[in-house]
């Protein structure tokens, strides 16, 4: 079955949620593309998503992954145009208004509403995530000892990513 | 923070380079083809996080933008739907060479990731089974959860202006973890409301307005 306009729909519908990161748009992302399409199960969006952190560039890479598996090549173009697509004319156009509004107050109150409710939704697609991928102590040791390791050191969080891994294999290999 | 007044000081040091003697950064003339080059460089290289990346390329080694532009670029990507590595592409490629420009940061800024995740899609839904991926892989989701909550207290930290934000922090997460009202609805109606409770104050503008 042809899947390209479904992607479409849902990724460009993605991209306009993610009002300060990527992560906004998790917990929307599970609901459209593991329960109502079914391109992918939970645990293997997780997967992808945190693979996609080591990945250079945009950290959402990963919905190429999606677009391939649902649609091939072409799938995986679609997707991308969708989702960055909509988003990129968007901050063209706002991009000249936004200059010449540099005195209506109204500017200020909008960028500072809006940071906290962002950090919401960050911290929202976070949960989401982490009822998949926090499945026990070991794996919660791991998120807090990284999120300890990045506030108290300057080290480039990719590394981390792939220490984990190595954590990973040296806990979670069958004996 | 550091680099602005090096990269102020070295704009300031030769006029002699610049055509234009008003343009503080702005070079004379950025091909699309060196917009296209200079994001698929930042694309390919900025592991973990593009920021700090953009700024080096873009402020310290390109003098295209400067300092105080970056900051309010990057703002304005934050507020924006979309990621801030496109949005930044946006917000440069426009302010260099217009339309082309924001079309050419964009697709540099996308290549390199979308190509490796291309890549690492199809090898992981071949070898995604094996135990020794599927237990490296539950090492990495957990520290991509420490890794959101880190960037979650960070920006916390920076973009915060009152303590009442915390409110409408929990307020979203309840509302979209809890009472599953969507991203969308979430979005909007507290949106609305913490932007109402910003409402333009007279010091405020006051200090705005030097």
């Amino acid at each position: 079955m042809n899947q390209i306009p479904a992607l479409i729909r849902v990724f460009s519908y993605l991209s306009l949620l993610t009002v300060g990161g990527g992560m906004a748009a998790f917990p929307e992302m599970k609901i459209l593309t593991v329960d109502v399409h079914q391109w992918l199960d939970f645990k293997q969006l997780i997967h992808l998503y945190s693979v996609g952190q080591m990945a250079p560039g945009p950290n959402m890479m990963m919905i190429v992954s999606i677009g391939q598996w649902a649609g091939g090549t072409l799938g995986a173009i679609a997707v991308l145009i969708a989702f960055f697509g909509p988003t990129a004319i968007l901050a063209f156009l706002v991009a000249k208004g936004w200059r010449k509004l540099e005195k209506w107050p109204w500017r200020t109150s909008i960028q500072q509403g809006l940071a906290p409710v962002s950090i919401g939704l960050l911290l929202a697609g976070c949960f989401s995530m982490a009822k998949g991928a926090i499945t026990g102590t070991e794996t919660a040791a791991i998120s807090v000892a990284v999120l300890l390791i990045l506030l108290q050191y300057k080290i480039n969080p990719a590394l981390l990513v792939v220490a984990s891994a190595v954590v990973g294999v040296l806990t979670f290999m069958p004996k | 923070m550091g680099t602005s007044p090096k990269a102020m000081s070295k704009a300031g040091a030769k006029p002699a380079m610049q055509t234009t003697a008003g343009a503080k950064t702005t070079p004379a003339e950025v091909s699309i083809l060196q917009i296209f080059l200079e994001f698929l460089i930042i694309g390919a290289t900025s592991f973990g996080g593009v920021v700090p990346y953009l700024r080096e390329s873009l402020v310290t080694k390109r003098h295209w933008v400067d300092d105080k532009e970056f900051v309010e670029m990057l703002s304005i990507s934050q507020s924006l739907p979309g990621l801030n590595a496109t949005n930044m592409a946006v917000l440069v490629g426009e302010k260099l060479a217009g339309v082309m420009g924001s079309v050419a940061g964009v697709i540099g800024m996308c290549l390199p990731g979308a190509v490796l995740m291309f890549v690492v899609g199809i090898f992981y839904r071949i070898h995604g089974d094996h135990v020794w991926i599927t237990a490296a892989l539950k090492g990495v989701a957990a520290a991509a959860v420490g890794l959101i909550l880190s960037t979650v207290v960070s920006l916390s930290k920076k973009s915060l202006s009152h303590k009442f934000d915390f409110v409408f922090i929990a307020i979203t997460v309840i509302a979209v973890n809890r009472l599953h009202l969507g991203v969308p609805r979430t979005l909007i109606g507290v949106g609305i409301l913490a932007i109402l409770f910003h409402y333009p104050r007279k010091e405020q503008k006051a200090s705005a307005t030097p």
